[in-house]
């Protein structure tokens, strides 16, 4: 049994945080001071995938390279999720001096935001928060600057090593790995790149100290998230919770009274039928997700909501790798034909074998999670996929 | 095409001219012209001295990048599970009698353009839009008429 009751937390938005004080009294720090509170406080990326954020700070400033850059993900596509929009709407100050703090830390003088094309009315007030931005580091002293770039509607993009392919004008492909971008990022340099959020997490650290940051969340899972709640649910919206809660704890507070599923990390995360609220935990030790939740009650159909993923995979896949462009075709032809009747049951067996065969060799994240929604969807509600 | 040519110069004066500039001068010539006519693609290869391919093949692989025709206003539907859920359907068909095109299609006076996208990131406010830059959320029937209407009107 999970440890953690639901707790709604308040440190990404908080309103009472001055947000130059801080970022002045953070540059003041040492980068080992800085780089300690960091790692001390157990951070993991908050995009979905959940690196620690001090060790990917701590590898980029051990290169000896002088030319190095940090990048803020701000290319929020997967399905489900609209946090990033929030938080670049409301505290993006937080965002830049997460990220000057960083470039303080690995010793990089230039910051992107790469934002995505959906959100280009976000722009102009961005630009403007910039100067402001600009004024304070100027007043510091502390040679940094960041500039916007923007996406054009590619979710592949928001995978970081297509994401720099695309800032340097390519078709966003993803690269191999090694090298990680620590070592050959943006412009084959040093790179670090974060979510937004973590850059705002790293900000708050900073300000409130990294014990305070640990006494939240699990041994795991340190620390608040933000989530994006939607579906059936009567109180759709944003809210920063505290890791490592018990699924069923979750949906007594947000789901509609007939929650048959929940959706946990968009698209490529997990689905959670209801029988299995009690035992999932949401965190790294048990569902992660980049905040994604999706509630379906029992009206919906899961079949819809497979193919419905299955289409949006199906069209975001770069096309780079054979497994994940064919895979994702016949995942889709393979679940309309058995629901067509043109294929039998036992069919459903070889499309998840398909799937786990794309986990394996897909070139990256995208094609390697596939499988999670795929197989933990029809696993789940084989009958709504057949009948 | 003089003027294409000139966007273009105008463009890449702005962002320069080297491979990292080509998304933004792409991004420009959608902003004024809302898609990428094969004149502007060898005008934007001739500017960056690439292969015309090359320009192609970056641009054809970003949906907001189109390269064919478009209307002056880009309607995009969210088509993701929620803003399905939320009743996606009743506004595509409220749009296509509207503008008595499918999903897809331009109007004959090119003024619109009625596509389906990816996840807009309103999940909590399903059904959304993007009309060119600009959200229009928690959509009805009726609100959607409405914000038709009034382009019409300012057309």
């Amino acid at each position: 049994m999970p440890d953690k009751k639901l707790k709604r937390v308040d440190i990404i938005f908080n309103e009472d945080c001055n947000c130059n004080e801080v970022l002045t009294n953070s540059l003041k720090k040492s980068k080992d001071e800085i780089l300690k509170e960091i790692l001390d406080s157990g951070l993991r990326g908050r995009g979905g995938a959940g690196f620690p954020t001090g060790l990917k700070w701590k590898f980029a400033s051990q290169e000896a390279e002088k030319e190095k850059y940090v990048v803020c993900n701000a290319d929020e596509g997967e399905p489900g999720t609209f946090k990033d929009r929030e938080i670049l709407t409301r505290v993006p100050l937080k965002v830049f001096g997460g990220m000057a703090i960083c470039a303080k830390v690995i010793g990089a003088k230039q910051g992107y935001v790469y934002l995505r094309g959906e959100y280009q009315f976000l722009k102009a007030d961005l630009e403007k928060s910039l100067e402001e931005f600009h004024a304070v580091l100027k007043d510091i002293g502390f040679d940094f600057q960041i500039k916007i770039t923007m996406g054009a509607g590619a979710y592949i993009c928001g995978e970081e090593s297509a994401l720099f392919e695309s800032m340097e004008g390519n078709r966003g492909e993803p690269r191999n790995k090694p090298p990680y971008p620590t070592v050959s990022g943006f412009r084959n340099k040093p790179t670090v790149i974060n979510n937004v959020e973590t850059l705002v997490d790293s900000f708050m650290i900073c300000r409130i100290g990294s014990q305070k940051f640990m006494e939240l969340g699990t041994t795991d899972s340190r620390g608040s998230k933000l989530f994006s709640i939607s579906g059936d649910t009567p109180i759709a919206g944003i809210y920063e919770l505290e890791l490592g809660m018990a699924l069923e704890d979750f949906v007594e507070e947000f789901g509609d009274g007939d929650t048959k599923a929940v959706q946990v990390g968009g698209a490529s995360g997990f689905c959670v039928p209801r029988k299995k609220f009690k035992e999932t935990i949401i965190g790294f030790e048990g569902v992660p997700t980049g905040g994604s939740m999706m509630l379906f009650n029992s009206s919906r159909s899961m079949y819809n909501v497979l193919k419905n993923y299955v289409e949006f995979f199906e069209e975001e896949s770069c096309g780079q790798c054979t497994p994940c462009r064919v895979g994702c075709q016949q995942l889709k032809k393979g679940i309309e034909a058995i629901k067509k009747g043109e294929k039998s049951a036992s069919y459903l067996k070889t499309l998840q074998k398909l799937a786990e065969t794309m986990k394996v060799s897909s070139k990256c994240g995208l094609g390697q999670s596939v499988a999670n929604s795929f197989s933990s969807i029809v696993d789940n509600f084989k009958e709504e996929m057949i009948y | 095409m003089p003027e294409i040519k000139e966007l273009v110069t105008g463009l890449a004066d702005k962002h320069g001219r080297t491979r990292e500039s080509l998304l933004p001068i792409l991004q420009g010539i959608i902003t004024e012209e809302r898609f990428i006519s094969d004149d502007a693609l060898t005008e934007v290869a001739r500017e960056l001295d690439i292969s015309a391919a090359l320009v192609y093949g970056t641009a054809t692989f970003y949906s907001f990048l189109d390269t064919k025709p478009r209307g002056k206003f880009v309607i995009r539907i969210c088509r993701t599970i929620t803003c399905d859920m939320k009743g996606k359907k009743q506004i595509i068909n409220t749009l296509e009698d509207l503008l008595k095109i499918r999903v897809g299609e331009t109007t004959k006076d090119k003024n619109f353009t009625l596509l389906e996208t990816n996840c807009l990131g309103w999940c909590h406010k399903g059904p959304a839009m993007l009309i060119n830059d600009d959200v229009f959320t928690e959509l009805t029937e009726d609100k959607i008429t409405e914000i038709i209407r009034d382009y019409m009107r300012n057309i």
